[in-house]
């Protein structure tokens, strides 16, 4: 019997055993997919990594490893080339070459298997469907990890961090980047990548224009684009089109949740993963879950942290057989603020509590607002809050050792 | 006078800076705080940044191994280290820290590995 078996060996996964080592837990298990721990990491060479963590800017590969290094440090068990085909409270299946499909018993679950990119599928662009179609992190993956060029000439629809990088791989590697097309009227991704990704190498960013014509037998040949109005349609007229032999498409990420909803754990349908409680635990006993299987993040130091968290609350439920019979209470959002992440409260959480949100559009000058029994205990000024870039608020001990007891709690923005 | 317009990378506000520079004399306009005022000082004496990339090893667990230039090098440069990190590869064992180039395209700055790689068994 396992005290927390963990799966995913990224980020999240990696500091999610360390926080469960931390508070005293001997037996834990990490389940890995691929040949190799860290996760995206090992692919994302770019550096940036670590500002918060480790007081440093380093690469993926780095950042990666120094987890790594931690996780062999205090021999925590790790299986590679093994996929968990199945979670249910208490038990955990997979299945790998050496021992087939086993079962095995865990007082604690965590959840860390990342998430996954949009593909082209769920876009409907129309056109033909010829190779030279690539999703950004494949293309990432064949440059850095592989050696190998997708293409020469390139455009790159989204304007997601992922692709304003690999806009400048690409242009690094002596490919030409044609243009990078956003359908909305702003860019997703970080100022700092724009400038530098972009700017630095002159590749324009088309913001409000789409991909309307993919032409190409066996390559692509051709890439047309077309602007688009408010309502998102292109305008006729607008065409513009490119001797391209790539595409790449950097269209978002989604939480990786098939087993999750295979266990029957209850999912927001904002962030596209599982409901937590402050604790990171879900609504099903002993399941936790941490990192981008829970909303997508914008640092890795980010997951890193929610997910030692996860850890250590699930190490106290496996040693302590601590069962949640105290009441939770919804967290509820409003203003801009889309969803929280927890999305509920233990009535009685008397510990320093980060909430974490996005909002739905660009504010300027604005607050973020924290409200406990209907009072407001929190309104911190916000110069500016943009979609792209993920809020934090602390809500403090000494704030939540006033109350004998949570009865609501509202998170939101105001003017 | 010479003049550039710059967006801030400092936070999320995004600046539109404008920038006049007449000889070591250099105007900042358009910034919300001061950060702005150092940033775009530095992009228009000296703009630097660092390097990724990717090269080839031989006889190694992996294909590539990941590398960066150990400081920031000038951003016209950029190009011109690729070039040569391109061209080169490297033999396993790899560790991190280790200089996989000296003194990169006359920069002074070596380029360092980012990742371990293990001799092929």
């Amino acid at each position: 019997m396992y005290d927390v078996v963990i799966i995913g060996g990224g980020p999240a996964g990696l500091s999610a055993a360390l926080g469960a080592k931390k508070k005293g837990c001997g037996n834990i298990l990490i389940i890995e997919r691929s040949e190799k721990l860290g996760g995206i990491l090992n692919q994302c060479i770019h550096n940036g990594f670590g500002l918060h963590t480790f007081k440093e800017e380093l690469t993926g590969p780095e950042y990666a490893f120094r987890y790594i290094e931690m996780v062999e440090k205090e021999k925590i068990p790790f299986l590679l080339n093994t996929t968990v085909l199945s979670v249910s409270p208490h038990s955990v299946t997979y299945i790998n070459e050496e021992e087939g499909v086993k079962t095995i018993d865990t007082k604690a679950i965590v959840l860390a298997m990342g998430c996954r990119e949009r593909p082209r599928g769920a876009l409907n662009i129309p056109g033909d469907r010829p190779a030279g179609i690539f999703s950004a992190g494949t293309a990432q993956y064949l440059t850095n990890i592989e050696g190998r060029m997708p293409g020469k000439r390139v455009v790159i629809l989204g304007s997601g961090d992922i692709g304003l990088i690999m806009a400048r791989r690409m242009e690094i590697e002596g490919a030409k980047v044609l243009a990078v097309v956003e359908l909305m009227p702003y860019s997703s991704g970080l100022k700092r990548n724009i400038v530098q990704c972009l700017d630095d190498f002159s590749i324009p960013l088309l913001l409000s224009h789409t991909v309307t014509k993919i032409e190409g037998r066996k390559r692509v040949e051709r890439i047309t684009v077309s602007e688009v109005d408010e309502k998102r349609k292109p305008i006729p007229g607008t065409e513009i089109t490119f001797d391209a032999d790539t595409l790449l498409l950097s269209v978002g990420l989604l939480p990786e949740n098939e087993l999750s909803r295979k266990a029957g754990i209850s999912m927001s349908t904002v962030t596209g993963g599982p409901v937590v409680d402050n604790n990171f635990q879900t609504d099903s006993d002993g399941i936790f879950a941490c990192g981008n299987v829970l909303h997508v993040h914008d640092l890795v130091d980010y997951v890193s942290s929610e997910a030692e968290k996860a850890g250590e609350n699930a190490a106290l439920y496996a040693l302590y057989d601590r069962k949640e019979e105290k009441k939770v209470i919804p967290i509820s959002v409003f203003g801009l603020a889309r969803y929280t992440v927890p999305e509920m409260i233990h009535e009685d959480t008397k510990e320093d509590t980060t909430i974490r949100f996005r909002v739905s559009n660009v504010k300027k000058d604005g607050k973020i607002v924290v409200r406990i029994n209907g009072e407001e205990v929190i309104s911190k000024k916000k110069r500016i809050m943009a979609p792209g870039e993920m809020e934090t608020i602390i809500i403090s001990k000494r704030i939540l050792d006033k109350y004998d007891s949570i009865e609501s709690m509202e998170v939101g923005t105001e003017d | 006078m010479e003049k550039l317009e710059l967006t801030c990378i400092g936070c999320p506000l995004g600046c539109q800076l404008l920038v006049e520079k007449e000889g070591l004399d250099i105007k900042v306009s358009g910034n919300t705080c001061l950060n702005g005022v150092k940033y775009a000082k530095e992009e228009v004496t000296a703009p630097k940044r660092i390097l990724t990339q990717s090269v080839r090893v031989m006889e190694g667990e992996e294909k590539m191994c990941s590398v960066k230039t150990a400081a920031p090098i000038p951003k016209e440069k950029l190009l011109e280290a690729a070039h040569i990190i391109k061209q080169i590869s490297v033999e396993a064992p790899i560790e991190i820290g280790d200089i996989i180039i000296h003194d990169i395209a006359d920069t002074k700055v070596d380029v360092i590995a980012t990742r371990r790689v293990r001799k092929k068994a």
